[in-house]
């Protein structure tokens, strides 16, 4: 460190050099103060891409794209009035005229200065390391490359088995290469696990096909007989491979720091004190480049807590870098490892816990103070469940139990998870965000009432997701402490969830909502749990929902099967499956619309909406309809709406697959499937995706080789994007799948949650679906799919059969004892098109009704 | 104003709300047929919402109280005093009906009721 009392600038051209995960953070940290910002922000970044999510890259080949896993688009740094310059890397940083200069020689005055750069992956110095099937693994750009080289290529090398070169062996073995791991140590994991852990991982990781090669040095590289190249080790045979990927560890990357004359650790690294500041008062580094304390921290959290340490430090606010804990947890290759605090019992004194379990592959150790106190560290291999608990115990010092053995041995009666209530205030809950539990107190007593409030104003659990689990209990924890009962209770008239209610509809084979009542309930009934119970007895037995012993249930959209708007008139959409509709059809549409005089809009869903018709106008208009070949499209009803398509391999020169005729396909089988609540499809014919199909809560999108599902996405108020839930299926395979998703839906979601809600509060998540919809881990794949196949089979046009009642028509009266219209229904002309009469308009544009 | 014979109970809907025309006044006439009395009559007219639907409303109990639902915005209004539960300064009329056989008649609300919405 130079000087006493380094000047802090306060205001002016802040420059950020990189733009990874940690430059950006900083960035956004500093942008949400809005225009209020004393700092003009300048980033230079050297990729070519805006910040994206690194710690996800091996997602890429899980059919993500580069721009899934942005953090923040290009646009996002114009309308927050950020520079950015992408591709072009700083080269120099003059610190006595204040200024940096890019490659491409564009100059920079600068009044604060921070270092975001990295670390580059380590190669080492072996001879015939330079030729080009030699890769690394940790840019998008490094991955094209492998995926490149790969199309090519049998067999692939990673050097490396820590935790990054068993991501980069996963990679390669979904590219379907023979993968072997190279790694000098004499075991996998050396850094988090013992020998019994990395063995154990190893005998995991070996059973998915991967060759495991420890204690190997390698010498040289050169040529080989059969593929690219050969590696020569020491004392072993050689190995021959097509490519190489490098992942032996990372380094700073502080080529900057060195040439600007800043102090540098003695083994790389540019060194920084508390607040992240940098041997020149001006200038600061974050992240994987910065040295603190003789420590380099190679994980994204510390590296966000130091740029909120320079945003805070920046505004003239206290900031305190402190060291961060290096716990972690991942799932490689399907194995969970999980490992805490001094997992190897290095701390003087320590004492040691082990339970191991050779036939189900699980290893856990615990380390504990030499008085037996507490928690210094665990080591976890095959299952993660006691992380949570453990990582608790260890960061906040909480005394251990009296026989700390039970922390790790297999749970009993009573799993000892550590309850919301024994966490003290400032426990961190959620890492990636820096979530302690005393925040989600206080946004609790700001009003938060859900899990889902408190992701959305905390943001935590929406990094790693890791902490899910406990977010949960102490948010429980929280409501009840509030006096807030946590109860799921549909409503006053029955206390149970929508689901118990579900099966308790579909054990007792109940089939009016009076016996559901009778059985189940107490009181009458209200608008809650009475359209919620009608929806389940639609989802059951799909009866006419205007049976008399249902329609008094149903909400008026259903009861009219027409839209009620603001005026109490209606809107009609009639089902144009796929949005495919003949041009007579059209004319049709064009001819009901005029005559009735209805206001026309084309939908998002890709259909027609009518507005504006009477209630007794709603049979007049839908027996045209029905004459001309339409049917109900179920915009009323919570219930199966649309399947958008795009126009698919028939006509579009991209297109790989049918994707019209694969929507229409699935609007006819869903069609009338009543939900928890609305539910939207779309099918795109190849990647491009022109349906948005990642944006429903089916999305199907084309491959070469069939069809890749997509579930759980939303638009909306709280847009989704959908997961990648199963690929290239055929279309047999595809309906089979989301005849049992639609089904798993039906039966347990909450009232009026959407699939993307649903599947956020199901728990084990996406991977728990998997194993219920794939594997049948429940054993009710079969009886899903009944399930579905009795709905179809009942499926009726709503509308043809209220027509041809008399007893359901005489619902459509405008008044029981007079066919005169609304009068108070008035319309103003705009447009040319009809639209409802507010109080603002002048009386003489106001139409009265023509009879 | 003297009773107004309006329908026959057979041109009710059991468990929910038709419309009826009142010199020119509309009016939200459900028929509960396990309570008694059977038969309730409300102002049509949302005055929350500004349109004449609560005849087109869920009825049902809450705490206790027979209450119909407002298909706009769900609001629930008394079908015994016209209150709205939910704002305490709003209130639709309530109408006096009576069932003679299978004839329903109507009668309108006391002259000193504020009519709200009509």
């Amino acid at each position: 460190m130079t000087d006493d009392k380094p000047v802090l600038p306060t205001s002016g051209n802040l420059v950020i050099i990189g733009n990874g995960m940690v430059g950006h953070h900083l960035v956004k940290t500093l942008a949400e103060q809005g225009a209020d910002s004393p700092w003009t922000m300048h980033v230079f970044a050297g990729e070519s891409r805006p910040a994206y999510d690194r710690v996800h890259l091996s997602a890429l080949f899980d059919d993500r794209t580069p721009e899934d896993l942005c953090l923040s688009p290009e646009q996002w740094y114009r309308d927050n009035r950020v520079t950015l310059h992408l591709n072009d890397p700083v080269v120099e940083i003059d610190r006595a005229n204040k200024t940096v200069r890019t490659a491409a020689g564009v100059r920079q005055d600068y009044d604060a200065l921070v270092l975001a750069t990295g670390s580059y992956p380590f190669v080492p110095p072996i001879p015939g390391h330079e030729h080009e099937n030699c890769l690394v693994y940790r840019t998008v750009d490094d991955l094209d490359a492998i995926k490149r080289l790969a199309g090519n290529a049998q067999r692939g090398v990673v050097v490396g088995g820590g935790l990054l070169g068993l991501e980069a062996a996963n990679a390669l073995r979904l590219l379907g290469l023979e993968t072997h791991v190279v790694e000098f140590a004499p075991q996998l994991m050396p850094v988090q696990l013992d020998e019994t852990g990395g063995a154990l991982l190893r005998q995991e990781v070996e059973a998915l096909g991967v060759h495991i090669h420890t204690g190997r040095k390698t010498e040289r590289i050169d040529a080989g007989e059969r593929h690219a190249l050969r590696m020569n080790f020491e004392g072993e045979a050689p190995l021959e491979t097509d490519l190489i990927v490098f992942s032996a560890g990372i380094r700073p990357q502080d080529a900057l720091g060195r040439q600007a004359g800043l102090t540098l650790g003695e083994r790389g690294g540019i060194v920084v004190d508390n607040q992240c500041r940098t041997s020149d008062p001006a200038i600061f580094a974050i992240g994987e480049c910065a040295l603190w304390n003789n420590r380099i921290f190679g994980l994204v959290a510390p590296g966000y807590t130091m740029a909120r340490t320079v945003a805070a430090v920046l505004n003239n606010e206290a900031g305190d870098f402190t060291g961060a804990d290096m716990s972690t947890k991942l799932k490689l290759m399907g194995v969970d490892v999980g490992s805490v605090g001094d997992a190897q019992g290095r701390t003087a004194g320590a004492r040691c816990y082990r339970f191991q379990d050779e036939v189900a592959g699980v290893y856990r150790k615990l380390v504990v103070s030499e008085d037996q106190k507490y928690v210094l560290g665990a080591m976890l291999v095959g299952d993660c469940d006691a992380y949570d608990t453990l990582l608790q115990y260890m960061l906040n010092g909480i005394p251990l139990p009296d026989n700390p053995a039970s922390l790790i041995l297999p749970a009993g009666d009573a799993p000892p998870a550590l309850g919301a209530d024994a966490l003290p205030d400032g426990a961190t809950i959620c890492s990636c965000h820096n979530v302690s539990k005393g925040a989600i107190n206080a946004a609790l007593d700001n009003g938060c009432c859900s899990l889902a409030d408190i992701k959305d104003a905390t943001k935590a659990s929406t990094g790693c997701g890791g902490c899910a689990a406990l977010l949960k209990s102490v948010v429980d924890a929280g409501l009840e402490a509030r006096g807030v009962e946590v109860n799921n209770h549909l409503c006053e008239h029955f206390e149970y969830s929508r689901q118990e209610l579900y099966h308790l509809i579909l054990v007792g084979g109940l089939k009016r909502f009076s016996e559901v009542r009778e059985a189940h309930g107490k009181g009458l009934g209200c608008d809650i749990c009475k359209p919620a119970v009608a929806s389940i007895l639609a989802s059951i037995h799909n009866d006419h929902i205007l049976e008399p012993e249902h329609v008094g249930l149903q909400d008026t959209n259903d009861v009219f099967l027409a839209n009620m708007q603001k005026d109490g008139t209606y809107s009609v959409v009639p089902r144009v499956p796929a949005g495919e509709i003949t041009p007579e059809k059209l004319m049709t549409l064009g001819r009901v619309a005029s005559k009735y005089d209805l206001y026309t809009k084309i939908t998002g869903g890709q259909r027609i909406d009518l507005f504006g018709a009477r209630l007794e106008q709603l049979p007049l208009i839908w027996e045209e309809l029905i004459e001309a070949g339409f049917e109900t499209g179920h915009a009323y009803g919570k219930s199966v709406r649309t399947v958008k398509s795009c126009v698919g391999s028939t006509w579009c020169r991209y297109g790989v697959q049918d994707s019209v005729g694969m929507a229409i396909l699935l609007e006819h089988r869903y069609k009338g499937l009543r939900s928890p609540h609305k539910l939207k499809f779309a099918v795109s014919g190849c990647t491009r995706e022109c349906a948005e199909a990642q944006s429903k809560d089916i999305g199907v999108i084309a491959t070469e080789n069939g069809w890749n599902l997509y579930v759980c996405g939303n638009g909306g108020m709280r847009p989704r994007h959908a997961d990648l839930f199963a690929t290239d299926l055929s279309d047999q395979a595809l309906v089979r799948l989301v005849d049992r998703v639609l089904m798993f839906y039906v039966r347990t979601a909450d009232r009026l949650q959407r699939t993307s809600v649903w599947l956020e509060n199901l728990e084990g998540g996406l991977d728990y679906l998997r194993q219920v919809v794939i594997d049948d881990s429940l054993g009710i794949a079969g009886e899903l799919e009944a399930q579905m196949a009795v709905v179809r089979e009942r499926y009726q046009c709503e509308w043809r059969t209220t027509l041809g009642d008399e007893q359901k028509l005489k619902r459509f009266r405008s008044f029981v004892n007079a066919d005169t219209p609304d009068r108070d229904i008035r319309f103003v002309r705009e447009r040319g098109q009809p639209r409802p009469a507010t109080e603002h308009d002048p009386a003489d544009r106001i139409e009265t009704l023509s009879l | 104003m003297s009773w107004q014979h309006v329908c026959t109970r057979q041109d009710l809907v059991a468990g929910g709300g038709v419309a009826a025309l009142v010199d020119g006044e509309q009016v939200a006439l459900f028929y509960l047929p396990d309570q008694s009395p059977p038969l309730y009559a409300i102002g049509n007219r949302d005055p929350i919402g500004g349109a004449n639907v609560l005849s087109r409303g869920i009825v049902g109990d809450v705490g206790g109280e027979l209450v119909v639902a407002s298909p706009l915005y769900k609001q629930h209004f008394s079908l015994l005093t016209g209150a709205c539960l939910e704002q305490g300064d709003v209130a639709v009329p309530v109408w006096e009906v009576k069932l003679d056989g299978d004839k329903v008649s109507l009668r309108p609300p006391a002259a000193a009721l504020n009519r709200t919405g009509t």
